[in-house]
């Protein structure tokens, strides 16, 4: 990966957390632990990746992207506000009465959200429908979807696994968010959905394991997906829940807890640590 | 038009879906393991590209139909009615029905005359739950010609359908030559004067029964309107008010639980317009069991014997 790629990559992954907790702790309420964990991933796809356009959100032929974790809408949210898609500002109404950006995805009110979601286990089926509906049609847009790995406990998930792999859709890939941990705590004391590798080879999916907060290893996973024939892809990502914000990082607590004002001001002011580390000398 | 001819309304659907293709490319048929029994088995024959087995997943099943539809294609979703709007519930609610997704629910072997499979598959509760469902349209056909415009009329609607139709051979009573199916619109099958003395209104198979029970009636000296709710949401109340006015007694009568059903629709309805009696006949809050679906029809009362009784004793609450 170019440096200089790299470098804007983390810049606006960083700017794209600041989003998170400024949304979060606006709101009083929502979810800043996978929000945060899962930033990187979604930086890379809506900036480097994905074919979309802020100025034609519905464009038949655009790659679509469906958050099975729909808790984790403020990061879509935030990262669709830097890409263009709406003010960034408006990350401030989340979860308001008339706001576009509501608790958990709706498509249709926010730009830029391919799919309403919120209840886990149900928008990697939406995206199996959207893959295949794609293969229908020789269309040549991309579906990605990001799970956690929590939510592989829903069976749902594992009927659009078969699904998935019975109909070769190979423009299908899906992102497992592996924190290792869910509301409840860690996810191998909750209902443990170990080896996450293993079940989805199986279940007849091309499976990538990478870190999900390396840019290079989120690029390799993503190039080595789109050359994979006949199969999906699962990139099971090992990511640090709250990753950005030192007293946020690996604490279930902030799964679903929006901070207070010191907490707020705190958690800003490591981020603009970092991103006045990372544009030391210019953007 | 000829009493004589029964037919099963998943059989139109089968029919009316291999119909609707011609000059609809953008249709797509989603089945899970039961394309003999749901009948679309006809569209896999006809386009076996454009029918896709989910195998046993309903839920995953009605999450594909979403993504698909919100791609542009026409989905047509089909299973029993009870893995359809019980199992697949939420996802139905969240998935399809939230985002307003045109997705087209073809729910089969609704009801009691499932027969020998017993209460397991016997759904009497599926109307309940998606009445229940925001911006959820509902058909619930009496017969053939009416269960295939129903389809049709569903393809026509921009957002989500439920369709109910039965795996009991019913007889064809409308004829398809003159009928027209209006979305939303009840059928004044019967009566319709001043004098009538009461008001059946029935939904699904129990509508042939209704008019029979209107002719036991007849016979009797009382003069009953027959109304047709082919659709359950969003519900005829222009009908249903002026026949609790005109009539001042109303009896329902449904394959279907008396809990959330088109019984309570209707007395929903009359409550705010005109409250009258409203009798209900369904199934009474029990679970069905095995037996020939004739018999059961009998045993639970949804026979037009029992609705021409039931309306004779409503008529004391006048």
């Amino acid at each position: 990966m170019d440096a200089q790629i790299k470098k804007r990559l983390e810049v606006t992954a960083c700017k794209v957390r600041m989003g998170v907790v400024e949304g979060v702790y606006n709101a009083k309420s929502g979810h800043p632990g996978g929000s945060l964990g899962l930033a990187d991933a979604l930086t890379y796809l809506y900036m480097a990746r994905m074919n979309v356009s802020p100025d034609n959100p519905n464009m038949p032929e655009r790659d679509r992207f469906v958050l099975s974790k729909g808790h984790n809408a403020p990061v879509l949210y935030s990262v669709l506000a830097h890409r263009g898609f709406f003010p960034v500002d408006e990350l401030k109404t989340l979860r308001k009465i008339g706001s576009r950006l509501q608790g958990h995805p709706v498509m249709g009110k926010a730009p830029g959200v391919d799919m309403s979601t919120g209840s886990l286990g149900q928008g990697v089926s939406a995206a199996c429908g959207m893959a295949l509906a794609g293969k229908i049609d020789n269309a040549s847009y991309r579906v990605y979807t990001a799970l956690g790995d929590g939510e592989l406990q829903e069976g749902q998930v594992w009927e659009a696994a078969l699904f998935a792999a019975h109909y070769g859709l190979d423009n299908l890939t899906a992102v497992i968010d592996n924190n290792n941990l869910q509301i409840d705590g860690k996810i191998t004391d909750v209902m443990s959905p170990y080896p996450i590798d293993e079940k989805f080879k199986a279940f007849g999916w091309h499976v990538i394991n990478i870190d999900g907060h390396d840019f290079e290893q989120i690029e390799a996973a993503f190039n080595e997906a789109e050359k994979v024939s006949g199969k999906p892809t699962a990139i099971i990502q090992k990511t640090t829940k709250g990753k950005g914000v030192s007293f946020m990082e690996n604490q279930a607590s902030w799964h679903g807890a929006a901070p207070n004002e010191e907490q707020y001001n705190k958690a800003m002011a490591e981020l603009q640590a970092r991103l006045d580390e990372l544009t030391k000398g210019g953007e | 038009m000829s009493a004589q001819i029964k037919k099963a309304t998943r059989d139109s659907y089968g029919e009316a879906l291999v119909e609707l293709y011609k000059e609809n490319p953008d249709i797509a048929v989603l089945d899970a393991d039961l394309a003999e029994a749901t009948k679309t088995i006809f569209f896999k024959k006809a386009y076996p590209d454009r029918h896709f087995d989910c195998g046993i997943q309903e839920a995953n099943m009605m999450g594909v139909a979403a993504g698909m539809a919100s791609t542009g294609k026409k989905v047509f979703a089909s299973t029993f009615a009870m893995f359809a709007a019980g199992r697949a519930y939420e996802i139905v609610r969240n998935s399809i029905g939230y985002p307003r997704l045109n997705v087209k629910i073809g729910a089969t072997h609704a009801g009691i005359s499932v027969g020998e499979d017993g209460a397991s598959h016997q759904c009497n509760e599926d109307i309940a739950l998606m009445r229940a469902i925001p911006g959820m349209t509902i058909f619930n056909p009496a017969d053939d010609v009416e269960a295939k415009a129903a389809v049709k009329a569903a393809l026509e609607i921009d957002g989500p359908v439920y369709m109910r139709f039965g795996r009991l051979a019913v007889p064809v009573f409308n004829d398809a030559a003159t009928y027209k199916f209006e979305p939303g619109k009840g059928v004044l099958l019967r009566g319709g004067g001043a004098d009538d003395n009461l008001t059946i209104i029935a939904t699904g198979l129990m509508v042939n029964e209704a008019l029979s029970a209107a002719e036991i009636l007849g016979s009797d000296g009382i003069k009953a309107r027959v109304i047709n709710i082919h659709t359950i949401k969003p519900l005829d109340k222009e009908i249903i008010c002026a026949a609790a006015k005109d009539t001042g007694l109303i009896v329902t009568a449904e394959e279907h639980s008396i809990i959330g059903g088109l019984g309570a629709a209707v007395a929903e309805v009359v409550t705010d317009c005109c409250p009258v009696p409203v009798v209900k006949i369904g199934v009474n809050d029990v679970f069905g069991h095995s037996g020939p679906a004739l018999e059961l029809l009998k045993e639970f009362g949804l026979t037009s014997e029992n609705i021409a009784l039931k309306s004779k004793l409503a008529l004391k609450l006048k």
